[in-house]
Formats: C-alpha cells, sequence, structure tokens
C-alpha cells in the first residue's frame, strides 16, 4: 500500500497504546459496527494505473486545431508555470490559516491581487473564486448586500448562455427580479434604448459582458456606465482579461464590480477546469466582498509579513451570516495566472492581444472573401459569429475528421441560429491553420 | 524577506517569446475607437524568467506543505498527495480538451468522470452524482439548492435548515445563500448530536439537516438512522457533509445511514492536493428519488461510449460554467484505483489508528473534553495550560518552531481552547511519536517558561503577525508610493 506508512508491527504497537485488541474492537468502541464491502475490485500497481489513463487519453481527440471559445480559449502557456505551481511547497500547503508556515502562498496572493487590480482598474481584487461564471454569481450577491433593498437585476442577452444558468441557479433562493436586456440584431451590441426603459430606482445592478457571448466589445461602455450609475444601481464588468492587455479597463471606464474567466492567463483547457473566477471591486466596497482577501502587515520584529484579513466577513467566523460560503477556493490556479503574469508583462500580455486581434480580423476577412457572412457589425475581439449557410452543428462534426475543432454551434444555446458558428482565435492559431479552417469550412 | 516582484522588476526585462504575427498587422486606432483602447500602462512587472523562477521558488521555501511534514488540522484531512495523480493531470491528451468539444472527441474524460462518479457512488451508497461542484462549500450550496428544488416540487416551501452546534462555518454560509434560515441543533454530554431537542425541533417547516459524521469532535454520530427517520417524518431530508468521511470508508457508508444527499471532498478523502487553499473539487451524491434534481449535465453509459445527459426533470441548473474541476477528478480516479477496496478500508483504519494514538499519548497533558475512542481525528484543549498564561494559540505557534504545522485552533466552537488533531492515515509511527513528544515537551515549557511559547516561533520566516495593522490599514495591493522595509 504505497501511499500509507504504518508497518504491520507499527499497527500492533499502536493498538497495545490504546489499549485495544484489534480494529475491529477499535470501530466497535468507537460506535462503527461491522464492514462493508465497497466493490471498487483490486488495487493497482503504479504502471498499471498509468497505463489505464493512457488507454482514457487515446479515446480522446487531443490533436486538434481549435478554434473553440466561449469562455475558454487556447493560448500559449510559458513553461515556466507549471514548474512553479508543481513545487510541493505550493500545491501540497492548506489554505494560509498559518501565516507563519505559509508566507509564500500569502505573498504570492497578495502580488496576484496587485497584478489583477492593474489589469482590471480596479482598487481591490480577492484571492479568487472557482469560475468565470460563479464570479459573476457572486458579484450579484455582492451588489445585493450594498444596495439592500433594490431587488432588479439587469443581464444583457448576449450573456454566456452557461453564466446565465450559474447566475439563475445562484440567485434562485433569494428574491430578485432579473430583467433581460435584448441586443441590437445589426450590431450585436445591447439595447440602449431597452436598457434606459427598465431603469428605476429598483435596480440592484447590471451586468454588461465585454467581448459578449457573440465576441463583441461594448464600444459605448462608459456611457452604459454611467447610465446606470444615475439609476443608483452598481455596474458589474464581466470580461475576458487578455482583451485588456488592448482595450481600456473596466475600472478606467466606472465599472463597481469586474469579473473574469482567469483560464486565458496561463490555464490549461482541461475540459473545463480547473479554472478561476477573478473577482475585483473598488475599494469602498472591500467589507462587502466574498472571499479571502490577503493584506500586508508586519510581524513582531517589524519585517514585512502577510496574512489573511477581514475575515470577520468570512463563513468560518461568520458562519450565517457571513459574505458569502466560499472556503477552498482555486489558489494555484491563482498562483499559476500570476505567475503567467510576471512572465508576460505588459508587453507580453498586449502582444498576446494584438495577435489575437490581428489574427480574428484577418479570418473574418477570409471568411467574408470566400462568401460567408459575419451576422453582426460590432467591434469582436478575439471571438466572432459566422453564418455558414448551412447547419452549423453538421460542420462542427465533419470538421472533426480533420482535426479541427472549428467552433461552437450556437443552435445549442439559442433558437434560430441554426446556421451560426461561434469562432475564436488566438496568437496560436497560424495563417496555414486559419487558411485550411475557410476551406474546410467551405468544403462542408 | 523576499522583494515584490514589483521591487524588482526593471524595465526593458522581458520573459515572454511567442513567434512573430504571421499575417498582416491591423492598426488597432483604425477598427477600435479610441474611448474603449487602452491608452495608460497596465504596470504588471518587467522581469526575466531566471527572475521569476528564482522568486517563486523563494516563495515556495517559505510555505509548508504535507511533503514537507506532519499537517494534522483537524477536519482538513491533509494526506499526502501522490505523484502518480500529479502526473496523469498532466497528460497532454486531457489538458488539451476544450469544453466546448462535441462528445466523440472527448470519450475518455467522459470515461473518467463515469468511472470516478460510479467509485464514489460505491464509497457512499448513493444512487447518482454530480462532479460539478469546485469545493465542499460549492458542493454544500449544491445540496441546499437541491432540498429547495425538492419541496418546491411537492408545493411545499419550509423553511429551516438545522445544523449541529460543532458543525463547519461553510454549513450555515451555505444554507443562507440558498434561503434558508438555519437553526442549531444542540450536542448532548457525549458530543453527539442531542436528539431529544432535535425532536422538539422538527416540524413541517424543515426543510432539512445537515450533519457531518463523525463529528467535528471526531466522534461518531450512532443515532444516525434515528435522525434519519425522525427527518423524513416530517419529509425533512438528510444532508451529509462528507468532510470527515476519511474515518468511515469500507466500515459503513452515508446511504446505509439514511441520507438523501452527500458531498465530498475529493481535496480531503481522496488525496488531491489543496494547492494552498484550492482548487478542490466537491461532488454531490443522491438517492435515486432527488436524481432529477442534479446540476446537469451529468455522465451517463450510451452503449460502449458515454454521453452527457441534459434532460433532468427538476434540476437546479448549473453552479459552475461547465462540468467540474476536471484536473482534480483524474487524481482522485488514480488515486482509488491505486489503493481498491482493501486499500480504501485501510485507509480509514490506519486514519482512525493514529488519531488515537495521539489521544492516548496527550491523554493527561491536554484537556480532552469528549475523551472517548475517537474517530480519524479528536479534539483536545489548552484551557490546562491557561493558569501559566499560556492560550492554545501559544501552543501552536511554538509547534513551529520544532518544524511541525500546528493542528487546526480555535475550533470547533464548542470546545474552548480547541486544538482539533487529525493527523491522516499517511503519517508513520515516527512522525506520529515525534509530534506527541513535541506537544508534550511544549506543554512542559508552558509551565516552565511560558515565554518560550509567548515568543514562538522564532524558527519561522517571519514572527507573529499584527492582524489589526493588516485589517485597520488594508493594504490589499501594492503601491509604489507606500513606503517601509
Amino acid at each position: 500500500m504505497r501511499y500509507l506508512s504504518l508497518s504491520d508491527e507499527d499497527r500492533r504497537k499502536i493498538l497495545q497504546v490504546i489499549g485495544i485488541n484489534d480494529i475491529d474492537e477499535l470501530f466497535q468502541q468507537a460506535g462503527v459496527k461491522g464492514s462493508i464491502e465497497i466493490g471498487l475490485g483490486e488495487k493497482m500497481s503504479e504502471p498499471a494505473v498509468w497505463s489505464h489513463f493512457e488507454r482514457l487519453q487515446s479515446m480522446c481527440n487531443d490533436e486538434l486545431v481549435c478554434f473553440l471559445g466561449g469562455g475558454a480559449y487556447d493560448h500559449y502557456i510559458p513553461r515556466v508555470i507549471d514548474h512553479i505551481i508543481g513545487r510541493v511547497e505550493f500545491y501540497s500547503s492548506y489554505t494560509p490559516y498559518q501565516p507563519e508556515l505559509s508566507q509564500g502562498t500569502l505573498q504570492s496572493i497578495y502580488e496576484y491581487q496587485t497584478m489583477v487590480s492593474k489589469l482590471t482598474g480596479m482598487e481591490v481584487s480577492n484571492a479568487s473564486m472557482y469560475d468565470g461564471a460563479t464570479a459573476l454569481a457572486e458579484a450579484i450577491l455582492m451588489a445585493q448586500r450594498i444596495k439592500g433593498k433594490r431587488t432588479k437585476v439587469l443581464l444583457p442577452e448576449t450573456l454566456n448562455p452557461l453564466y446565465k444558468k450559474v447566475v439563475n441557479t445562484y440567485t434562485s433562493g433569494m428574491e430578485l427580479e432579473k430583467v433581460w436586456i435584448p441586443f441590437n440584431g445589426e450590431t450585436g451590441y445591447i439595447d440602449v434604448d431597452s436598457l434606459s426603459e427598465h431603469l428605476d430606482e429598483n435596480v440592484l445592478c447590471c451586468v454588461f459582458q465585454s467581448p459578449n457571448f457573440f465576441g463583441i466589445i461594448e464600444r459605448d461602455m462608459e456611457e452604459l456606465i454611467e447610465v446606470i450609475h444615475q439609476s443608483g444601481g452598481l455596474a458589474i464588468v464581466s470580461t475576458n482579461p487578455i482583451s485588456l492587455g488592448l482595450l481600456r479597463a473596466p475600472g478606467d471606464m466606472g465599472a463597481d464590480i469586474v469579473v473574469c474567466e482567469g483560464q486565458p492567463l496561463g490555464l490549461s483547457l482541461s475540459f473545463g477546469g480547473p479554472y478561476l473566477g477573478v473577482f475585483a471591486s473598488r475599494r469602498e466596497y472591500i467589507r462587502r466582498m466574498p472571499g479571502r482577501l490577503i493584506a500586508r502587515t508586519v510581524d513582531v520584529n517589524g519585517r514585512r509579513g502577510f496574512v489573511m484579513t477581514l475575515q470577520a466577513r468570512e463563513q468560518h467566523i461568520r458562519r450565517e451570516k457571513a459574505t458569502s460560503n466560499i472556503c477552498t477556493n482555486q489558489q494555484l490556479c491563482a498562483l499559476a495566472t500570476a505567475v503567467y503574469m510576471a512572465t508576460l508583462g505588459d508587453g507580453g500580455i498586449r502582444e498576446v492581444a494584438r495577435q489575437s486581434f490581428a489574427k480574428t480580423e484577418y479570418l473574418k476577412k477570409e471568411l467574408k472573401r470566400a462568401g460567408f457572412s459575419l451576422p453582426y457589425s460590432g467591434i469582436t475581439f478575439n471571438e466572432f459569429v459566422v453564418d455558414l449557410g448551412k447547419k452549423a452543428k453538421k460542420v462542427v462534426d465533419v470538421a472533426l475528421n480533420s482535426s479541427y475543432a472549428v467552433g461552437i454551434a450556437l443552435s445549442d444555446y439559442m433558437d434560430g441560429v441554426e446556421n451560426h458558428l461561434l469562432v475564436a482565435v488566438t496568437e496560436k492559431r497560424t495563417k496555414v491553420e486559419m487558411d485550411k479552417m475557410v476551406s474546410i469550412l467551405k468544403e462542408a | 524577506m523576499e522583494r515584490l516582484l514589483f521591487e524588482m522588476s526593471k524595465e526593458g526585462k522581458s520573459a515572454y517569446s511567442i513567434p512573430p504575427l504571421d499575417v498582416d498587422d491591423i492598426e488597432v486606432e483604425k477598427v477600435i475607437p479610441k474611448n474603449i483602447l487602452r491608452s495608460k500602462k497596465i504596470g504588471l512587472p518587467s522581469l526575466s524568467e531566471v527572475d521569476i523562477s528564482r522568486h517563486y521558488t523563494r516563495l515556495s521555501r517559505m510555505n509548508y506543505g504535507v511533503d514537507v511534514g506532519i499537517y494534522p488540522l483537524g477536519s482538513c484531512t491533509m494526506k499526502y498527495n501522490p505523484k502518480l495523480g500529479e502526473d496523469i493531470s498532466r497528460m497532454g491528451g486531457f489538458t488539451s480538451l476544450h469544453p466546448f468539444l462535441p462528445e466523440r472527441a472527448v470519450q475518455g474524460a467522459l470515461a473518467v468522470m463515469y468511472e470516478l462518479g460510479e467509485a464514489l457512488k460505491k464509497i457512499t451508497g448513493m444512487d447518482a452524482i454530480t462532479l460539478q461542484p469546485a469545493a465542499g462549500a460549492h458542493g454544500e450550496l449544491t445540496g441546499m439548492l437541491i432540498i429547495r428544488a425538492y419541496h418546491n416540487s411537492k408545493g411545499r416551501r419550509p423553511t429551516r435548515v438545522l445544523i449541529p452546534d460543532s458543525a463547519h462555518g461553510t454549513n450555515p454560509a451555505s444554507a443562507t445563500i440558498a434561503g434558508f434560515k438555519t437553526e442549531q441543533t444542540p450536542s448532548d454530554e457525549r458530543g453527539r448530536i442531542d436528539i431529544k431537542a432535535l425532536e422538539k425541533q422538527l416540524d413541517e417547516d424543515v426543510a432539512g439537516m445537515m450533519v457531518t459524521n463523525p463529528n467535528t469532535l471526531g466522534l461518531f454520530e450512532n443515532d444516525m438512522p434515528e435522525v434519519a427517520r425522525l427527518l423524513h417524518n416530517v419529509d425533512a431530508l438528510l444532508y451529509y457533509d462528507g468532510a470527515n468521511l476519511n474515518a468511515i470508508m469500507g466500515k459503513t457508508n452515508p446511504g446505509l445511514m439514511g441520507c438523501d444527499i452527500v458531498h465530498l471532498n475529493l481535496h480531503k478523502t481522496f488525496a488531491t492536493p489543496h494547492g494552498g487553499g484550492g482548487p478542490g473539487s466537491g461532488p454531490v451524491c443522491v438517492t435515486e428519488r432527488l436524481r432529477e434534481f442534479l446540476p446537469v449535465p451529468i455522465v451517463e453509459r450510451d452503449g460502449d461510449g458515454f454521453r452527457f445527459d441534459y434532460d433532468l426533470k427538476n434540476t437546479i441548473g448549473k453552479v459552475g460554467s461547465f462540468f467540474g474541476n476536471f484536473g482534480v477528478f483524474l487524481k482522485a480516479l488514480a488515486y482509488i484505483l491505486s489503493m481498491g477496496d482493501e486499500g480504501i478500508k485501510r485507509v480509514s483504519e490506519d486514519a482512525v489508528l493514529n488519531a488515537n494514538y495521539l489521544r492516548k499519548r496527550l491523554t493527561g497533558v491536554y484537556d480532552i473534553p469528549y475523551n472517548y475512542v475517537c474517530m480519524h481525528e479528536f479534539v483536545a484543549s489548552g484551557r490546562n495550560l491557561e493558569k501559566y498564561g499560556v492560550r492554545t494559540v501559544d501552543v501552536a505557534k511554538r509547534l513551529i518552531d520544532y518544524g511541525m504545522h500546528p493542528p487546526t485552533v480555535y475550533f470547533p466552537l464548542i470546545v474552548d481552547e480547541a486544538l482539533m488533531i487529525e493527523p491522516t492515515e499517511t503519517e508513520g509511527l515516527d512522525s506520529l511519536e515525534a509530534f506527541a513528544d513535541a506537544l508534550i515537551k511544549i506543554a512542559e515549557e508552558a509551565k516552565e517558561n511560558p515565554d518560550i511559547l509567548h515568543n514562538a516561533p522564532i524558527n519561522a520566516p517571519v514572527g507573529r503577525l499584527d492582524e489589526t495593522k493588516a485589517a485597520k490599514e488594508l493594504d490589499v495591493v501594492y503601491t509604489e508610493d507606500v513606503g517601509g522595509d
């Protein structure tokens, strides 16, 4: 039993110390009678387990050229990241409740919080949430704590449909009225007139997603946020962190809470997780934030050190009155994204964003030239919708045979768009791959 | 002291390298209006890869992990994390899988989820499972939303959830987010649920009860079938918090106890690393009648292959963007396959042996308020040292000087000056002996020279930290103009 450290002799010695004859008696005295057959089968050797997973791995198409997005993107991951998160001192440690033994984790989170704040243009960031969708749901719950009696939440119809589901589930225990704001069918931008119609003194918050599910950047974000603020509600912005290498930070445009899916910042796709919920807000709301926060302080000798702070917001102190139930978060993923941001620096993030943008524009141009139409005219970042003039779901399936994951068929998520394909392009895609992609879409 | 990344930064350094753009460059300004383009610097550090690698390596050496030594945090199950799982989770065939890939391209990944789900159902004695929740508390929230949906489906709206006074803080927090009011159920003099008190609390307005078994005192709740019967009489559901499942595997299971919903912590019981606070994974298992309420999708067999089932009649929806922390599933499954029936049972046996060894060794040295044969953990108290002006926090900090991680302190709340100790099965006897010896020595030091404890730790990267200053100044983001060392 390779992960157990007691020898049979040790077990006997321990029973002697306890003063009990055998294991069965030990459990009986503790109140547990009998035992059960679990049915897991025989234990497997290390090489046998390895082979088992190699076989399972071979049952996946892993060498695909990936044009999939929808909240998870195939960016290049610098090698150094895995070596750092592979340090046993980081990954085999617990939540840093004992700060004297956790300065590595604590300082790295403080640095993470700082880099997230800079990237989003916000004043404070927490230590992480589960993923982009739960971070958004928690942002809405936080807005409710700040705005007390208001109950109306405005959300765009162009919000990622998976995020819609998570928000609905998270808020199902709350007395909230959710209003879905339509989009302009030509541009893909949020419909400002409709948004204005729903504004009143009951608006708790409005969620903006930019780039939205169609990849479109809200062009009038600053004005939109201003409009929400005039109604007394909070503006929550969900964004793609890589896009902020190119685009103005939501914090600069007045956002109150900014959330992101952190996966594009150096986390592998890993079939949807573990990812990272990035969560940043204005400083005035810091006491209403969910999750863990790390602060700089000094030790008894005046040396700099870091601790968890404002723990009185958290469940282990405040119990039913806590700002959130979150305990375990996604710390190692936050560490990975911190290493990513430090590795890329300003120049690297800008370059990844610029290349993703330029390649997206190239593919859009080539698709148009090949006769496909792009249904929305709004400005995009690294993702866009193309009308294939034939069933997108079928095309996705056919393209898989050429080892191309050409995009997401939108018919799985909305009605009346059977021919629409959502395509994402990162800096990793090459001209050759994009040209091939166009011909696959033509021929499929 | 390690400098911050920002303090090491020098303009002109860089650690990234990607190929040059191979399509026509675009003048961004011509496509994107100026008012939404970034004009300011971000302000990330400029560093070489060498700087970065050394910085984080030095930081890692200021951390303590299970691979460094004993990590006896009660109810945290800090067991060894097998390296096999770490390597499997890095297999390219899994890390490169995009969550929007069609099912036929990800059959191996679905097989992983199916196999893990089946194993966890067997271990818990339950009928259906979702792997979607990302952590234990996330699983609790999922379970509470299932309870809500169950009652709603019957046209009922009960408002209260009962929680024993020894429960983790996540329990009341999760129930509250799901829209319930929480009510404490007291413990009796044996440290177990007070059944008489529970009977008085129960009525049609009770939606369910959350129970951790063994409870946080490390004691087995042997009245569970009775608790289940009483709850079911008023159509309330019994929720099993799996934080302490490590004690009972192969001996009994939540299904046999009459539980309706169970959450597991793969990062505790199934040896996946805690990552300094995550990622974890908190699967939720339910009985057949609650299957229709699970979040979607769940994995089903489909002929020779596997598919996602989105078609659950009363699903609560989704609790996470995708399917859960898949990378963690790989590690947990690798662990379960490595152990098999016999190994999993041995895990619980050794965990219980180890905890009782420490309990015996510390009896008489520290107060042990509920000194019965315990399961995988027990709670001692430092209150017998108060007469020397020493508190539990001092004992904990002194352990650091002995090169060991302290136990959980000041929890559960029903024990004063609590020291909650869970050695786990992966500690050998030498390690346990050294830990017990250290705690015994510290108790002597408390009598003879309490200042050694008050001044501890002295052998750590930093001494005790000023938490009041931290909360007052709230320096949570570095700004260049802040002075100090």
